[in-house]
């Protein structure tokens, strides 16, 4: 069963990451941000950071950590928010967000001090990695789990489609992979730039167990993350999601893909984030 | 590990020669799979060319089939490599360094995860099945990313040596092997390898050869060659393409009147480019005749047959040689 509290707990998180976001995109200014793509992943990152095992670098029990890997590397505001919630840096940091010589870049770069696994960004390389990490755990009867959160434009890749054959392949029940399913990508709908089909179909006939869900639905995300993975086969979750999720402006508006927030688009955002 | 220590004799040498460099890789797999712990050796559908069969038999728990996906190889390969796996990726050179050339560029270079790639039959040996498979500009595209060795043993002794100096190397090592079975052996008994140093394999003090991989034998004889007629040549074999042993270059244009690269590459990025790279920027060098594939790709054909084509057997090397020292006076 699962706890009201828990659930509650992460719609709060993803309310103060949806706040951090905000705030990263102001601060960027000029240099813009990948708004949308971030807001799409929210409640499954929010999720993930609130179930996982989290050690920092220097925990005795750091190698037993569950591993995330943000294989849309351009979805990082919502991965920057969650690390600096769970204290992995300080909020005050997001202030310098792709600010010359930060460590917050518009696409992850690699620093396992600050809980940053890899470095992303370049689509359709971290369910790769995943795998290779996922492998790791199982040689050495390590019993982490492996998230590995992808976009759907990504899927236009055919460096995913090569994972996604592999992982089954492997019978890695220890990986997870979530595609963020917004239906955008930079320059227009999936569907009128490379249609993906029917991804669900697809993965399971690649040997996935697969789910699909809605993506921002909190109890959802939940309970199919928190369930012990009984198969032998990786898990996919197909997380139906909003680009640009919780703001009028931004909501299935392609226009902030990568875009510059002004302080009165920002003002009236946190209103209806109050709401 | 720090006491890994590969020991080069005249038996060993020979079997390696007989054998190829291919075979070596998968001989010396073997050995280092007893000798360390956490090795991984992933393979893209060519366990065989690789001589790895005995190794995938023996060790099934250090070897990984991808399958034929370049690109997923090196992310999985980076992957174990974050989890402190010891890790060789193999395949064809062309597959090996251009399929997943981005992959190699974000997660070894970039995210610096170590891992060495091993670039099966690169250069012209594979030419009867086209240039799909031969591979002239691997040298030129690899030594264009940061936080990557690369490296282009000149025999198959040296090839040994070159697998155990890049597990200890902090850097990932693209290690590109030339040459068929039976190959020409340069080192017959033990030497002291270091990535990054290069070694004078034989003096002159009027030209000097640079060369590597096993277009270096061919080099050699034509320097023998050259001193019969009067050009007392050195012969260097510049085994790591990067990091360059700039100093030593430095060395060999004070006391060369004519610098050669010969190279089973494209002249366009290999090792002529990084020496002249070199050379460059000193006030004043000797001039540097490259040999090489002069940017193309010609009719295909056996490997004797296109060394012919592309001027690289001994006797042409010569020749072009002798002809550019001529010259020199004459300007």
């Amino acid at each position: 069963m699962l706890s009201e509290v828990k659930v509650s707990t992460i719609i709060n998180i993803s309310k103060e990451i949806r706040k951090s976001i905000l705030d990263m995109a102001l601060s960027a200014g000029s240099s813009s941000s990948h708004f949308g793509g971030s807001l799409s992943n929210v409640e499954i990152i929010a999720t993930i950071f609130s179930i996982m095992k989290k050690y920092k670098m220097n925990d005795k029990n750091y190698y037993k950590r569950d591993r995330f890997i943000l294989s849309k590397g351009h979805g990082c505001l919502a991965y920057y928010a969650a690390l600096a919630h769970f204290n992995f840096f300080s909020k005050k940091e997001l202030k310098s967000f792709e600010k010359n010589d930060s460590f917050l870049l518009g696409h992850p770069v690699i620093n396992r001090k600050l809980g940053i696994e890899f470095s992303n960004g370049s689509l359709g390389m971290g369910l790769s990695l995943g795998i290779g990490v996922a492998f790791a755990g199982k040689i050495k009867k390590n019993d982490y789990e492996v998230y590995v959160l992808m976009g759907d434009g990504e899927c236009n890749e055919g460096s995913v489609w090569e994972a996604l054959m592999a992982a089954p392949h492997y019978n890695l029940n220890n990986l997870t992979a979530i595609i963020d399913r917004n239906n955008y990508q930079q320059t227009g709908s999936g569907e009128e730039i490379m249609s993906l089909g029917n991804l669900k179909q697809k993965t399971i006939s690649f040997g996935w167990e697969t789910k699909e869900l809605n993506g921002h639905d909190v109890p959802s995300l939940l309970n199919c993350l928190t369930k012990k993975n009984q198969s032998k086969k990786p898990r996919m979750i197909i997380a139906n999601t909003i680009k640009g999720k919780g703001f009028s402006f931004s909501e299935n508006n392609n226009s902030w893909h990568h875009a510059i927030m002004t302080k009165s688009q920002y003002d009236l955002a946190l209103k209806e984030l109050d709401k | 590990m720090k006491n890994l220590h590969f020991k080069l004799d005249e038996k060993n040498s020979k079997i390696y020669s007989r054998i190829g460099s291919r075979a070596t890789f998968g001989l010396i797999a073997l050995d280092l799979a007893k000798k360390i712990d956490n090795l991984m050796i992933l393979t893209s559908d060519v366990s065989t060319s690789a001589g790895l069969d005995r190794y995938r038999k023996s060790f099934p728990d250090k070897y990984l089939e991808v399958g034929i996906a370049e690109q997923n190889l090196i992310g999985i390969a980076a992957g174990l490599a974050s989890e402190n796996f010891n890790v060789f990726t193999t395949t064809f050179a062309p597959f090996q360094t251009m399929r997943c050339c981005e992959q190699i560029k974000v997660n070894l270079g970039y995210m610096k995860q170590k891992v060495c790639l091993v670039g099966l039959a690169s250069g012209l040996v594979l030419g009867p099945l086209g240039y799909t498979h031969c591979c002239v500009e691997d040298l030129s595209i690899m030594r264009s990313i940061p936080n990557m060795a690369v490296i282009s043993p000149a025999d198959c002794g040296e090839t040994a040596k070159t697998i155990y100096a890049s597990l200890l190397y902090k850097d990932s090592v693209y290690i590109r092997l030339t040459g068929g079975s039976n190959s020409d052996i340069i080192y017959t008994k033990d030497y002291e390898f270091v990535i990054g140093r290069n070694d004078i394999i034989k003096e002159g003090d009027q030209a000097t050869i640079i060369s590597n991989g096993a277009i270096l034998s061919e080099s050699l004889k034509a320097s023998y060659l050259l001193d019969k007629k009067g050009i007392s040549t050195r012969v260097v074999n510049m085994h790591t393409i990067k990091p360059l042993d700039v100093d030593n270059i430095k060395k060999i244009a004070k006391t060369s009147k004519l610098i050669i690269t010969v190279e089973e590459h494209n002249i366009i990025g290999g090792l002529g480019s990084a020496v002249a790279e070199c050379l460059s920027t000193l006030n004043s060098s000797p001039p540097q005749l490259f040999i090489g594939i002069p940017d193309s790709y010609k009719k295909s054909g056996e490997y004797e047959y296109l060394k012919r084509e592309y001027k690289l057997t001994s006797e042409l090397i010569f020749r072009q040689i002798g002809e550019k020292y001529e010259q020199l006076g004459q300007v």
